[in-house]
């Protein structure tokens, strides 16, 4: 067990490895940096200056070596566009909102989708299966803004029941919720369906139905424990889902998070503040997936000895 | 040692999705047809087809509604946008892009993907560990970040997002390439081919290569939709298609900010968007059905 662990970690890290590099090496591509950053008529003089300062004169693979030092401390530098911030504070600024959106989306996904996927294994080839079909083909071919500007529009514009943007109260969050989950509900219903049918048929089913439990208790109780586990899985899928998906849909909404920021950003070309962001959701969504790995690893015996 | 007289083993397998197409019940007539209204047949003839530049748009005629509202006219059956330019050519031309991008990034990174595919599942050894761990950490890096990352250094272009989207897309082709060589290099022909003194390149390209391009088609086509989608959902951002080119995803984001007014700037690229990756989903889906089962799991 500990060394799945430990593999599971050390890959988890290599990633991460790699992704700052093509991040720092991005940043470094297009040309000489100090181009943006002076003015057009500055001297060779200034250009020594400002490059001193930055540390732009050093070899790439020191300069590689003092952004990992000030990453692992968490400094990120300063932002270009929203001076006097750093690019970190302004990250950790906006990520409680966007916590907050994800976890709405997360609670609503999941309350669709296991529900009708039960149901959709339980009544096969019914009516209400076929409708959790279509959702889920839904799913996957609606472009999620589009979802969201057809939301607002429905109900913010023509019905009038809810506001169109901005962050507040619940009123605020069940568009941008409902469009953030969307795309998590067809692949969670797929999943809930299939592993339920994969457990209806197992024996210890055959038993309780033997010992006389109602129906319902079968399903809901002994079934869905046991069906519960593959989703749990996809959660590592769901987490980083959320996270990019919130990237657009709070474009859409104009939900101040860290999607909106990072969009922001790049539209501004600040890219301390872009490093800041991809840094910190792909370190999420690796260690998501390492948690994911391990509670899987620990309720499921089979996968330790791969 | 007496060899009977036998058929000569045939050293490709003849391609089954003309057999699937010809021998199928049940032909998925609806996404077909969709799929050649909204997005082939106005992607291949856009000069031909569209009324107005999509361009050009004069500013008198700003925010027009579509024909069946009031203060709409025949001239722009779907309205115009907040340039004056005619929503129907847009979306015509908008369609040339979605097919293009899709066409250009699917032989781009397919092409990569089957490669490195075919040489990891090949050669094996170190070559096969260095790819797949290539694969592997691609994948831990999700797909947005990587655009938006890429689009503040280089900027949003055309190229950036052929390259983007072939970045993320081969390596599901790497995968299903390298699972298939590494059945169809165990076969006698390829023994033989060995034998009889072939280079290794010789048999990745006249053996090996034409007996998974069946696979790689299949999934070429399944990729399609998702390519759309991913390229919209970045035009949508910014970071795709730069403006005035009109990409749908452009389109509906230009449309955001008028959506209480002018509704329709939005609705019908997103529409289109949405109807389109829906039949390719339906075709593809109808595609795996009716070839080798063992494409399930694409």
């Amino acid at each position: 067990m500990q060394r799945y662990i430990l593999r599971r970690f050390l890959h988890s890290l290599l990633a991460i490895w790699v992704l700052s590099m093509i991040v720092f090496s991005l940043s470094r591509v297009t040309g000489n940096p100090l181009d943006v950053l002076l003015p057009l008529e500055a001297g060779p003089e200034e250009y020594e200056r400002v490059a001193k300062h930055w540390g732009l004169d050093k070899p790439i693979y020191t300069q590689y070596l003092i952004f990992m030092g000030k990453a692992l401390r968490g400094d990120f530098g300063t932002s270009w566009k929203w001076q006097g911030h750093t690019a970190m504070g302004l990250v950790l600024d906006r990520l409680p909102a966007t916590l907050q959106l994800a976890g709405l989306a997360l609670l609503i996904s999941v309350v669709i989708s296991v529900p009708i996927g039960v149901m959709a294994a339980v009544m096969k080839d019914t009516p209400l299966d076929s409708f959790s079909k279509l959702i889920a083909l839904l799913g996957q071919s609606l472009p999620s803004f589009w979802l969201g500007i057809v939301l607002m529009w429905v109900f913010a514009v023509q019905l009038g029941w809810l506001p169109t943007s901005g962050r507040g109260g619940l009123s605020y969050m069940i568009l941008p919720g409902i469009a953030l989950g969307w795309f998590q509900v067809a692949a969670l219903m797929r999943l809930t369906r299939s592993s339920m049918l994969e457990v209806l048929d197992t024996e210890f089913v055959k038993l309780t139905r033997i010992k006389g439990l109602p129906e319902w208790k079968i399903i809901w109780k002994h079934c869905l424990r046991n069906a519960a586990i593959v989703p749990l899985t996809y959660f590592g899928i769901t987490a980083s889902g959320l996270l990019t998906g919130s990237v657009v849909t709070e474009s859409v909404f104009a939900w101040p998070g860290t999607g909106l920021l990072v969009v922001d950003a790049v539209r501004a070309r600040d890219f301390q503040v872009v490093q800041a962001v991809v840094i910190v959701f792909a370190g999420v969504f690796i260690f998501t997936n390492l948690v994911v790995d391990i509670l899987y690893a620990y309720l499921d015996p089979r996968i330790r000895y791969q | 040692m007496a060899t009977a007289v036998s058929q000569p083993v045939p050293w490709y397998n003849p391609p089954k999705i003309a057999r699937a197409v010809f021998q199928a019940r049940r032909y998925p007539v609806v996404p077909v047809a969709i799929l050649l209204f909204l997005l082939v047949i106005p992607a291949v003839f856009a000069p031909l087809v569209a009324p107005h530049d999509p361009l050009k748009g004069s500013l008198s005629k700003r925010l027009l509604p579509p024909v069946w509202a009031q203060g709409g006219s025949i001239e722009y059956p779907l309205g115009t946008d907040k340039m004056g330019r005619d929503l129907l050519s847009r979306m015509i031309y908008g369609a040339r892009v979605s097919l293009l991008v899709s066409f250009i990034t699917v032989f781009v990174g397919g092409s990569i993907g089957t490669a490195l595919g075919l040489m990891s599942g090949y050669f094996g050894g170190k070559l096969d560990t260095l790819i797949m761990r290539l694969v592997d950490i691609e994948l831990a890096i999700p797909t947005i970040l990587l655009a938006l990352v890429l689009v503040a250094a280089v900027g949003p272009s055309f190229g950036t997002v052929i390259l983007l989207i072939s970045l993320v897309i081969w390596t599901r082709y790497a995968r299903q390439a390298r699972a298939e060589t590494l059945t169809v290099k165990e076969q006698d022909f390829v023994a033989r081919a060995r034998v009889a003194g072939a280079s290794h390149t010789r048999i990745m390209l006249r053996y090996i290569f034409p007996n998974i391009v069946n696979t790689l088609v299949v999934l070429a086509t399944l990729q399609v939709g998702t390519i759309i989608l991913l390229e919209s959902t970045l035009s949508f951002l910014g970071v795709g298609i730069p403006r005035p080119t009109p990409a749908w995803g452009v389109m509906v984001a230009d449309g955001r900010e008028l959506i209480v007014t002018a509704w329709w700037v939005s609705m019908f690229p997103g529409l289109g968007i949405m109807l389109t990756v829906l039949s390719l989903n339906l075709f593809g889906d109808w595609l795996r059905d009716h070839l080798d089962p063992k494409l399930k799991h694409v």
